[in-house]
């Protein structure tokens, strides 16, 4: 089905994502000239399709659930942000705080993404297929984050448990963040999350950071600082 | 929150329709700024006149002309709502102080390219109130406002012009102006408000007495302390540079024919080609400048 930007409300296009017709069973959606508006398919729920033929604002696909969404375009901040599961795709490149606070599902980007992409994230897989901007995963706290490009300034930044794959050249690791020995394990993972992007690239090419968990517990011996 | 806009021409083919393109950018951020809006349009006019644009305030047309008219000799006036373009041969020496000291009146900008128009109301009614559609120009530049540290009024919109064909928008904040205004006004810079913006287009004015406009913004890197995404231009260049951080938005769109810059991509959405333009945000601390 066919939903034109042009012609429609943009809160009548997510309504009616919201709600599909159970009856009719369609699910497969398509809406054209997004224009860059904000929330294009911000809160759905349903397993469907939707592809959206342009460039998208804000918080596209926020708090997606189970719902399987394209962009063919650039996405502006926060894409799927606070996703809980399904998979969002952009096949352009992405701003800041892509894939923030997320639960769950999956982040594909096949461009690059500017500064703090994967920020306080939560369990959500962020496969970036170019490099991504300055604080990348800062708090990040499950999850994992890929990047085939570069990273740039403080990644991982008072990191948690995320584990970070980077192929190319980090240019800063954040406070508490440090390169880690990548085992069987996480190299199975890191196969399978590349797979999931159609991607053949060997896991041995990338390096594996994480938490040095100092930041953990308060140290007494830096009392005297506060 | 502000919204700022930007249109810089790489060929002649937009020149005439340089001010449509500007107002549909203008009104899509009405939602980032309501307060006030402002825009400075270029003309690359091969007329040796200078060109003065002043803001009225309260005064009539009639009353200023009738002044006015005592005090320079040879002067074209164009009316323009409550802005008026005046245009002299003298050089600004003589006519700047004599536009200082007329009481009830802003001058808002001079130069031999540069005409501003700002006002409090929303974006929508000022490119309507200006009729911004009707303009042509070489380059262009807009603000829209949502106040946070000075009062609105038309000192305190955007853009701020504090030297020939110079002007300055700026999304964010600055948390050193008010040291940086007394160093500047010590080497005698003026300033008509309050506002953090007027400060930074005063350093702009002031370094560019001794660097180009590149060498300026990439000084402006160690000395302006906050947020900002700021879009400067001159007689023949335009620039944008965004602060260390970058929480504050910009997203470029350059074609064979244009550059253009905003704060949200949806303000560039109906421009021509735009969907098969290299589009990027600017990365921070890296001063993207075009012309001279």
């Amino acid at each position: 089905m066919l939903l034109d930007l042009k012609k429609l409300k943009l809160r009548s296009v997510n309504e009616k994502l919201q709600n599909i017709d159970r009856k009719k069973n369609k699910r497969d959606f398509v809406i054209s000239n997004p224009e860059g508006n904000h929330a294009v398919c911000a809160g759905l729920t349903d397993n469907i399709d939707v592809t959206i033929k342009g460039h998208v604002g804000y918080y596209c696909a926020g708090m997606n659930q189970n719902a399987n969404i394209t962009v063919e375009g650039n996405v502006g901040t926060g894409v799927a942000e606070n996703m809980m599961s399904g998979k969002v795709h952009v096949k352009g490149n992405a701003s800041q705080s892509a894939g923030a606070t997320a639960h769950g599902g999956t982040l594909i980007i096949d461009g690059d993404t500017s500064s703090r992409c994967g920020i306080s994230m939560k369990g959500i897989d962020i496969i970036v297929k170019g490099s991504v901007g300055h604080m990348s995963a800062f708090m990040a706290q499950s999850g994992n984050l890929v990047v085939f490009g570069d990273a740039g300034e403080a990644l991982g930044d008072s990191l948690y448990e995320t584990n970070i794959y980077v192929k190319g050249k980090v240019k800063s690791l954040g406070a508490d963040c440090e390169e880690k020995k990548m085992n069987k394990q996480h190299k199975i993972k890191l196969k399978e999350l590349l797979k999931k992007a159609g991607s053949n690239i060997k896991p041995e090419q990338f390096k594996r950071y994480g938490s040095a968990r100092k930041l953990y517990n308060f140290n007494i011996d830096n009392v005297s600082n506060y | 929150m502000c919204g700022i806009v930007g249109i810089y021409l790489k060929s002649k083919k937009f020149e005439k329709s340089l001010g449509g393109m500007l107002s549909k950018m203008l009104i899509s951020m009405e939602s980032r700024g309501p307060d006030s809006a402002g825009f400075a349009i270029y003309n690359r006019d091969k007329n040796k006149l200078f060109k003065y644009s002043i803001c009225l305030n309260e005064m009539s047309f009639d009353r200023f002309k009738k002044e006015i008219k005592e005090k320079i000799n040879f002067t074209k006036l164009e009316k323009n709502s409550d802005h008026v373009i005046l245009k002299s041969t003298l050089k600004p020496s003589k006519i700047l102080p004599i536009l200082e000291d007329f009481k009830g009146i802003s001058l808002v900008g001079y130069g031999k390219s540069i005409e501003i128009f700002k006002q409090v109301g929303k974006p929508s009614n000022v490119v309507k109130k200006f009729d911004l559609n009707k303009f042509s120009g070489s380059h262009a530049i807009g603000h829209t406002r949502m106040a946070t540290e000075s009062a609105i009024t038309t000192d305190g919109s955007h853009p701020y012009s504090t030297g020939e064909d110079e002007c300055l928008v700026h999304n964010g904040s600055l948390s050193n102006h008010n040291n940086l205004r007394r160093k500047l006004k010590k080497n005698g810079s003026k300033f008509n408000s309050d506002n953090d913006t007027e400060v930074a287009a005063g350093y702009i004015s002031d370094s560019l007495k001794d660097r180009n406009l590149k060498q300026t913004l990439k000084k402006g890197l160690s000395d302006l302390d906050g947020f900002y995404t700021f879009i400067a231009g001159t007689h023949s260049g335009f620039a944008v540079l965004r602060d260390e951080i970058a929480c504050k938005p910009a997203v470029i769109a350059e074609t064979k024919d244009y550059v253009a810059i905003s704060s949200e991509f949806q303000a560039m959405a109906h421009l021509p080609n735009v969907n098969s333009a290299k589009i990027f945000e600017p990365e921070p601390g890296v001063v993207y400048s075009w012309g001279k």
